[in-house]
């Protein structure tokens, strides 16, 4: 399956960024293949507003099942309950690291927002 | 015509220049009203105590998709700018508190799948205060746009007599709507650097408007030349140097103007109101 990480680089050894919606980079990784490849954020961390929304709707757009973040406000855990993907919240660490805490079945799936929305 | 009274700094009196300013317009016979558009803290009615004839409910246009209508093209979503309308693979997804009510996805979806239904933000009410019209604006508790309330408070300004607009602080989307199309800018600032600082935010961020714009110093105690310096620098006119006075503070602790509470105070907005027509005579207003 495809997992969406979000990450501060571009490669598995960068760290986890905690951030969802203006997370700087998005991993996808697939499970079954191996295959990896990285998505460019940049236009969502100056947004002023709807930052989490405009990230669950492009990582909906990647076709993955799960994305593995630190931080999901209400809004874009709206977007992403919509889009039907299941959301896990990671503690720090590398990509590569959260990855394999999913994989092993260490993290739970996060039945809520975690954290509040920025302004409105 | 139509004086707005803005600031940079919060707190530095727009609102008793705005009011006080209103008082002595009326007193001379002008036809003058008063608009709040401080609409998420309007404080002139404390002030005014106004007899209110009417309150009207106001919003903004939202949108509303029909799903059987809908293609999913995604057209809608591209265009908006604030995330209100996002296109996922099975459906359309609102967030109408982000909607900014440009008709921009309505106006566009293809399918004419599109409809706008009013989202409400607040009220605006009308009255008098003797002699002195009375507008203000309320955002309800919770709204954090107040641009498109600050537009229906200016609506309701009249076109004949003076109005004066009480702006809100700051400088970003409130002041610069309340401030927009008025026929002279009253900047009102308080001799402190923050004051200073502040002023000068605002002074920048008005450049650009056509509108005549004058200083008005208030809690003045002493001179300052740093603030004539930079008012000089910008070419804006310092039109009245407000005494500090702790009689208005009291006054207006109590509810009571300057112009009702403490003498003197009247020569004060007779000069200010000489210095704005002068200077907007000179500005070919």
């Amino acid at each position: 399956m495809r997992v969406a990480i979000t990450s501060q680089g571009r490669d598995m050894e960068s760290l986890l960024d905690r951030r969802f919606g203006r997370a700087a980079f998005f991993c996808v990784a697939d499970t079954d293949t191996g295959e990896l490849t990285i998505h460019d954020n940049a236009q969502n961390l100056n947004a002023a507003q709807g930052a989490g929304i405009q990230a669950g709707s492009n990582v909906a757009g990647l076709d993955v099942e799960a994305l593995i973040t630190g931080n999901v406000g209400p809004k874009a855990y709206a977007v992403l309950k919509a889009a039907g993907i299941r959301i896990y919240l990671a503690p720090d660490g590398t990509v590569a690291e959260s990855l394999q805490r999913f994989k092993d079945g260490l993290l739970e799936e996060s039945l809520s927002a975690n954290v509040e929305g920025h302004w409105i | 015509m139509k004086i707005a009274v803005a600031s940079g700094k919060g707190g530095t009196g727009k609102t008793t220049v705005a009011v006080n300013l209103c008082l002595f317009l009326a007193d001379a016979g002008l036809q003058t009203t008063y608009a709040d558009c401080d609409v998420e803290e309007p404080d002139g009615h404390l002030f005014l105590k106004p007899e209110i004839i009417s309150r009207r409910r106001t919003g903004i246009p939202v949108p509303q998709v029909d799903p059987e209508a809908c293609n999913l093209c995604g057209e809608c979503g591209s265009l908006c700018r604030y995330s209100a309308i996002v296109v996922l693979k099975d459906r359309v997804m609102t967030f109408p508190e982000l909607c900014h009510g440009c008709g921009g996805c309505a106006y566009i979806c293809p399918a004419r799948a599109i409809a706008e239904v009013d989202r409400p933000i607040g009220s605006v009410d009308r009255g008098n205060a003797g002699k002195l019209g009375f507008i203000s604006g309320c955002l309800d508790i919770g709204q954090a746009m107040s641009p498109p309330l600050i537009k229906e408070v200016l609506k309701e300004t009249p076109d004949d007599g003076v109005t004066i607009v009480d702006a809100p602080p700051g400088t970003s989307c409130p002041a610069m709507t309340a401030v927009g199309d008025c026929d002279y800018l009253l900047l009102v600032t308080e001799p402190t650097p923050f004051g200073r600082h502040d002023l000068e935010l605002m002074l920048k961020a008005v450049r650009s408007l056509p509108m005549p714009k004058g200083v008005v110093l208030n809690r003045v105690n002493g001179p300052d030349a740093a603030m004539e310096e930079m008012c000089g620098r910008y070419d804006v006119p310092i039109l009245a140097r407000i005494p500090e006075d702790r009689l208005v503070a009291e006054a207006y602790s109590k509810g009571l103007t300057a112009w009702e509470a403490v003498s003197g105070y009247r020569t004060v907005f007779a000069d200010l109101w000489s210095g704005i027509q002068k200077d907007a005579g000179r500005c070919g207003e």
